[in-house]
């Protein structure tokens, strides 16, 4: 019996993985899956699919379930994977790429609704955090 | 430090959440210099950094809002005189959007070039010749964390200081005026305030950000560890350098009393006010009013209210 067992990425896939290594300027096939990133992630516990997940998902191409992912979303850019990956690859901007990709797709799909908040909830915020989460969740 | 009798002039930028609620971050900015004889200038009409950088390689957009700021800078230094090619910030996510936006400009020529373009109606062209600063940047490598302690009239003894550098001051490597993993900026000028700086686990890890707009529950998670881990190490507050990490770290912690009983309110400072402090400067200059956690009763206990 052949036990082997072959991992190709379709066609169709092969366009997704270009597409997401041409707008995080990243080398997605660079990663040997270490695990350092999802190590220092403050985000980890909060994540559906771990950032070195990620970065496997999107090898594979697996558009679907990495759009669909609350991980995503939840990334706050801290850069923390960034600066430990013994590759140097930049994992918040391959994750920057996939939420652009959600955001850009189709119809506006905004992951944040600012004015779904209470107004009591809005008044209370500076500035900085109104303006930088509709810069990352808002299209 | 420049001419002996003429103050020198450095160009500032304030940013929006120091005009909003962190006015206690720009006051003491200001006043803290002016005390250590270098005039700050406001820049002229600066807009928005853009708070965070894009971090997709295709975006040009994004980057038009930081480098108006350049050219404004640029508007400054030719009508004032002293005044390099170059400005400050305290807020530590200007700093950043705007050191990544310049260091991003300079290295492709081709995005520049339709930034240009895209500004046609300025005056001045846009020539990658502006250099950021951070205020810590600033202090210590051009006046001097020594010649700082000289201009302190009252010395913040006893005070033990937890220094949160968050992410904006180390993260990327390229926008780092320290150590990545181990910044020490922040511990040396609270050394030279009087201070006891001390060490905690978490002065790097990521207080959250943008998600206290939609997340409260996720800071509050941050925030409990953070502010726990300061507190464990018997601080009797932190300071910051970010008013978005301040919120978090502030405002934020009666969410993280509801998260965890156990969790002990700490005050948090601006690094600006302990030095407008230690400089001897007004409550006009402090705005101890506009802080979350009223920091007057620990600093009463140290003798310094």
């Amino acid at each position: 019996m052949d036990t082997t067992l072959r991992i190709t990425t379709a066609r169709a896939e092969r366009g997704f993985v270009a597409k997401i290594e041409k707008i995080s300027g990243q080398k997605l096939m660079a990663c040997y899956q270490c695990g350092k990133c999802s190590a220092g992630c403050p985000m980890a516990a909060h994540m559906d699919v771990l950032p070195n997940q990620i970065i496997r998902l999107a090898q594979l191409g697996m558009q679907e379930q990495l759009l669909a992912a609350r991980s995503i979303w939840m990334c706050v850019s801290c850069l923390t994977c960034n600066s430990r990956c013994p590759k140097d690859i930049k994992i918040a901007e391959v994750i920057e790429a996939l939420r652009m990709t959600a955001l850009r797709d189709g119809e506006r799909n905004d992951y944040l609704k600012i004015m779904e908040l209470s107004p009591e909830a809005r008044s209370v915020l500076p500035p900085i955090a109104t303006i930088s989460a509709m810069r990352k969740l808002t299209f | 430090m420049g001419n002996e009798n003429k103050p020198m002039k450095l160009a500032y930028y304030p940013g929006c959440t120091l005009k909003n609620q962190a006015t206690n971050f720009d006051v003491s900015t200001v006043s803290s210099m002016a005390k250590l004889d270098v005039e700050v200038e406001e820049l002229d009409r600066w807009n928005c950094c853009g708070t965070v950088h894009a971090l997709d390689s295709d975006n040009v957009m994004n980057r038009v809002a930081p480098i108006t700021n350049m050219i404004r800078v640029k508007e400054a230094q030719a009508r004032t005189e002293g005044m390099a090619s170059e400005f400050m910030t305290s807020c530590a996510m200007c700093y950043n959007t705007l050191k990544r936006a310049n260091i991003d400009v300079k290295q492709r020529a081709d995005a520049l070039a339709t930034i240009n373009d895209f500004l046609s109606l300025e005056t001045i062209k846009y020539e990658g010749d502006v250099e950021v600063l951070h205020l810590l940047e600033y202090l210590r490598d051009r006046v001097g964390f020594d010649n700082l302690a000289k201009k302190v009239t009252k010395p913040l003894k006893g005070l033990r200081v937890a220094s949160y550098y968050g992410c904006l001051l180390v993260r990327p490597k390229e926008v780092a005026f320290d150590d990545v993993e181990n910044p020490m900026v922040m511990e040396n000028l609270i050394r030279a305030l009087g201070a006891t700086p001390v060490d905690f686990s978490q002065k790097t890890e990521c207080c959250g950000a943008f998600h206290t707009v939609g997340k409260p529950d996720v800071i509050a998670e941050r925030t409990d560890k953070i502010m726990g881990s300061a507190h464990e190490e018997q601080a009797d507050l932190v300071v910051v350098s970010c008013p978005l990490c301040a919120f978090n770290l502030d405002f934020r912690q009666d969410d993280a009393k509801r998260l965890n009983p156990d969790f002990h309110n700490m005050p948090v400072l601006y690094f600006t006010q302990l030095m407008a402090l230690a400089f001897g400067c007004d409550e006009s200059a402090l705005r101890f009013d506009l802080q979350h956690i009223d920091p007057l009763p620990i600093l009463k206990t140290r003798g310094l209210g």
